[in-house]
C-alpha cells in the first residue's frame, strides 16, 4: 500500500517535472516555429501555427538582405565572453580559497564587500564608464568590454566558487600537505579535479551573463566591437515587420549558449547541487 | 596537468587571442572610410544593400554602417553628437533633432558644401522639408526621405458598402465611415489607429488630430493646454473612435502594426505616413491597387498632414568630413533614386524630398496612386502654424524643443491606457497636464 503510493507521487512529480520543463520549452519552441515563418505569417494575429515554412529569417540574418555579415558581431561576443570568463575563473579562484580553504582575518566582510559591489545600478556607471572610455580611447573597444565582464561577474564567480571549495574536505588537503605538496599543486592536482563541477558551473554563468550582456556593449560600442546582442536589435524596424527575423537572429544568437550547456551538462547538475547538502 | 591537457587549454588560448586579433580592438573609422549610424527602416536597408556596390566602387570610401531601432539610434545619436565623440561621422536624425542639434552646435553645416557641388541641386528638394532642416539660412541635414500623413482607405470595400470617401473628409466623415465599414468583411475593423505610446507613435497621429479641432499642447506663452477643451474634445474623440471601431490590441499597435491589418484586410481604413503607400503597393502586396488615399481628415484648419524626415547629419568633430559629404551627396542625391528604381523597383525610391522624383515617369508609373497625393501632402505641411493659433515652438506632430520626446512618451502612454480603458481620457490628460506644466515653467523662465 505505502509502496503504491509512493510509485503514484514519483509518477505524479514527474509528470510534474515534464510539465513544467515543456512550460520553459514553450517560448523557445515559439521563437524557433516563429523564425521558420515568413515575416507576413509571423505577424498574423492570432498566430497561425501550421503556416508554411520557409528559411528566409534566416537568409535574412546571414545577409541575404542588407549583405551585412553577422560573422564579426559574433566573433566580438566570442571574444569578450571566452577572455573574460577565463580572467573571471583566474581571479575567482584563488580569491574563494583565500574566503574558505585558509580563510583571511574578516573573511565575512570581505565576502560582502565583493557582493556591494553589484548593488550599484548598471545604469549609474554608465556616464562615468562613457567618458572613461571617451578619454582613454577604448570606446568601439573590445577590451574594454572584457574588463568591464570581467569585473561584473567576478563577485558572483567569487561567492560561488567559495562556496565550491567551502565543500572540500579539509582531509584531502591535509594529507596532500603532508605529502609535500605545495600551493600550486594543491590548487591544481588537488582542489581543481575536486571543485571542477563548480569550476564549470561558474564558467557558465560567466559565459552566459557576458554573451548576453546588451546595456554596456550598446553603448559603449560602435563599428568595431559591436557584439551579438546588438546586432540582433538592428532587426528591430519600427517601419516594417521583423518578427521572423529577429527570432531567426535570436535563435542562432542563443545557440553558442545552448551547445555550452549542454557540453558542461553533467559538470552544471554535479556543480549546482554542490553545496546543498550540509 | 597531463601533457595533452596543456596542450588543448594552449590550443583554446590561441583561438581566443586569434579571435581577439581579428575582432574589434579599434574605434574610429580610418581613412577613406565613414561610420555611420542609423535607423533600421526599409529605405536604409536598401541603402546597405546598394553602396558597397556603386558608392564604394565609384568613390573608393568604406562605408561602415550601425543599425539600431528607432528609439535606441536617438539615444546613441544624441550620446555621440552631444559628446562629440567623433565615433560616427554621419547619422540619420529628423526635422525634429536637426534645429535642436544644430543649435547646440553639434553639426556641420551642409549649405556650403550643397552649393558648391550643382549636381546635387539643392534648390531641388522640396521647400517644406528644407526649411525644417535649416537653422539660421544653413541647412545641418539633407533628407534621405520625407513624408506627411494621409488617410489610406480600401476603395473595393467602400464600392460594396456603395460609399464614398469625400475628397477633403473631416474627422466626423471619417468616424462615421469607420462605423459604416466595422465588419464589412470578416474580422475587418472601420479604421486603424496608433495606440502604442511613444511620441513617434501615438503622439503623432493624436497631436495633429488636436491641431485640426484647435488644440495645441503650448499656448504662445508657454502655457500647457492638455486640459482646454480643444485638446481634451480631439483626444476624446480620437481614444473613442479607437475604441469604437479601431483594431483589436490598439494600445500595443503602431505603424508596423496597422500596416500588418491594412495588407491583411483587417481595416477599412488607416490615417498615418504617406511613406506607407509605398509598401501598400509594392508587387507582393495583397491589397496593391485596392487603396485610395485622401488628405489627412481636417476640422477647423485646411490641412492636418504631418512633416517628418529621416535626414543625414554630419557631426561637426568629424574627422572624415569631405568623403561624409560624398557619401550624404550621393545617398540624398538624385542618381540614387535613380539607382534604386532600376536595380530594386520604383516603388522602394526614398520620395518624398525632391521635386524632380514627382516627375520622374518610371516614378510616377509605379506610384500613381500615391505620388500626386503625397506630394500635395507635403507641400501643404507648415510646421511654423500647425493650428488654429499661434504657437511658441515650430513642429506640427511634435513641440520642436529637446522636452518633447520625454513629454510626448510620457503623455502618450497616459493615453494609451485610456484606449485600453484602464483610465479615463480626463485622467490621462490630467496627468499629462501636470508633466506639460513643467516643462513649461521651464521654458517661460528662459
Amino acid at each position: 500500500m505505502t509502496g503504491t503510493r509512493v510509485r503514484r507521487t514519483d509518477t505524479l512529480l514527474g509528470l510534474a517535472a515534464w510539465l513544467v520543463g515543456l512550460l520553459f520549452l514553450l517560448p523557445f519552441a515559439w521563437m524557433v516555429l516563429t523564425s521558420l515563418h515568413s515575416e507576413a505569417d509571423a505577424a498574423t494575429n492570432p498566430p497561425s501555427v501550421a503556416a508554411p515554412l520557409t528559411l528566409q529569417g534566416y537568409r535574412e540574418f546571414f545577409g541575404a538582405g542588407t549583405g551585412v555579415s553577422p560573422w564579426p558581431p559574433l566573433v566580438n561576443s566570442l571574444t569578450a565572453s571566452v577572455l573574460s570568463t577565463l580572467l573571471v575563473l583566474g581571479l575567482a579562484t584563488p580569491a574563494a580559497y583565500a574566503l574558505s580553504v585558509r580563510p583571511v582575518r574578516r573573511w565575512t566582510d570581505t565576502l560582502f564587500f565583493f557582493l556591494s559591489t553589484k548593488m550599484l545600478p548598471a545604469v549609474a556607471g554608465l556616464l562615468p564608464l562613457y567618458l572613461i572610455a571617451q578619454n582613454t580611447g577604448l570606446l568601439d573597444n573590445i577590451w574594454l568590454l572584457v574588463i568591464l565582464y570581467t569585473s561584473m561577474n567576478l563577485p558572483i564567480a567569487v561567492w560561488m566558487m567559495r562556496s565550491f571549495l567551502a565543500e572540500v574536505p579539509q582531509e584531502i588537503l591535509e594529507a596532500a600537505a603532508i605529502d609535500g605538496a605545495g600551493l600550486p599543486t594543491v590548487l591544481l592536482r588537488v582542489l581543481a579535479p575536486v571543485a571542477a563541477p563548480g569550476l564549470a558551473a561558474t564558467a557558465l554563468i560567466s559565459f552566459i551573463f557576458s554573451w548576453n550582456e546588451l546595456l554596456f556593449a550598446r553603448v559603449l560600442t560602435g563599428v568595431v566591437a559591436g557584439t551579438a546582442p546588438v546586432f540582433l536589435t538592428g532587426f528591430v524596424t519600427s517601419q516594417g515587420l521583423f518578427l521572423a527575423k529577429v527570432c531567426a537572429a535570436a535563435v542562432c544568437v542563443s545557440l553558442p549558449v545552448l551547445v555550452a550547456g549542454f557540453a558542461a551538462q553533467d559538470k552544471l547538475v554535479q556543480g549546482l547541487s554542490l553545496g546543498a547538502v550540509k | 596537468m597531463t601533457p595533452k591537457r596543456a596542450l588543448a587549454v594552449g590550443a583554446a588560448l590561441l583561438t581566443t587571442l586569434g579571435l581577439t586579433s581579428c575582432s574589434g580592438a579599434g574605434g574610429s573609422a580610418t581613412a577613406h572610410s565613414i561610420n555611420v549610424l542609423m535607423v533600421n527602416n526599409p529605405q536604409m536597408a536598401d541603402l546597405q544593400k546598394l553602396t558597397a556596390e556603386n558608392f564604394t566602387k565609384s568613390t573608393g570610401i568604406t562605408v561602415n554602417f550601425t543599425v539600431l531601432p528607432e528609439n535606441d539610434v536617438r539615444s546613441k545619436i544624441t550620446q555621440d553628437f552631444s559628446a562629440q565623440s567623433a565615433q560616427y561621422d554621419v547619422a540619420t536624425i529628423s526635422n525634429y533633432e536637426t534645429p535642436i542639434f544644430a543649435k547646440n552646435g553639434w553639426l556641420a553645416p551642409l549649405t556650403p558644401r550643397a552649393d558648391a557641388d550643382p549636381a546635387f541641386d539643392q534648390n531641388d528638394v522640396l521647400p517644406a522639408i528644407r526649411t525644417s532642416l535649416t537653422v539660421d539660412g544653413q541647412m545641418y541635414a539633407e533628407p534621405f526621405y520625407g513624408e506627411s500623413s494621409f488617410l489610406m482607405y480600401r476603395k473595393d470595400v467602400f464600392a460594396a458598402k456603395q460609399l464614398a470617401m469625400p475628397d477633403r473628409p473631416t474627422w466626423q466623415q471619417v468616424a462615421a465611415l469607420a462605423a459604416q465599414t466595422d465588419g464589412a468583411e470578416p474580422g475587418m475593423k472601420g479604421i486603424c489607429l496608433r495606440g502604442q505610446p511613444g511620441w513617434g507613435e501615438l503622439t503623432a497621429p493624436l497631436t495633429t488630430v488636436v491641431n485640426t479641432m484647435g488644440g495645441t499642447w503650448f499656448d504662445q506663452d508657454w502655457h500647457a493646454q492638455l486640459t482646454s477643451p480643444a485638446f481634451k474634445q480631439a483626444t476624446s474623440f480620437y481614444v473613442g473612435l479607437v475604441r469604437d471601431h479601431g483594431e483589436a490590441g490598439a494600445p500595443q499597435a503602431g505603424f508596423t502594426e496597422c500596416l500588418t491589418n491594412m495588407e491583411q484586410g483587417k481595416t477599412a481604413m488607416w490615417y498615418d505616413a504617406t511613406s506607407a503607400a509605398g509598401a501598400l503597393e509594392s508587387s507582393g502586396s495583397p491589397v496593391a491597387g485596392k487603396i485610395g488615399y485622401v488628405p489627412a481628415p481636417v476640422e477647423r484648419t485646411t490641412g492636418s498632414g504631418w512633416l517628418f524626415t529621416w535626414a543625414w547629419g554630419l557631426q561637426k568633430a568629424s574627422h572624415h568630413q569631405d568623403d561624409a559629404w560624398k557619401f550624404i551627396s550621393w545617398a540624398s542625391g538624385k542618381g540614387y533614386e535613380q539607382l534604386v528604381g532600376s536595380q530594386l523597383g520604383w516603388s522602394r525610391v526614398p520620395a518624398g524630398k525632391r521635386t524632380s522624383t514627382y516627375a520622374t515617369p518610371q516614378y510616377l508609373a509605379s506610384a500613381s496612386a500615391f505620388a500626386e497625393p503625397t506630394l500635395k501632402a507635403l507641400q501643404s505641411a507648415d510646421p511654423a502654424n500647425p493650428g488654429v493659433q499661434p504657437r511658441p515652438a515650430p513642429g506640427i506632430q511634435f513641440v520642436g524643443i529637446p522636452e518633447f520626446e520625454d513629454l510626448g512618451t510620457q503623455v502618450s502612454q497616459q493615453i494609451s491606457s485610456a484606449i485600453a480603458g484602464r483610465i479615463t481620457v480626463d485622467q490621462a490628460l490630467s496627468a499629462g497636464q501636470a508633466l506639460a506644466e513643467k516643462t513649461a515653467a521651464a521654458h517661460a523662465k528662459q
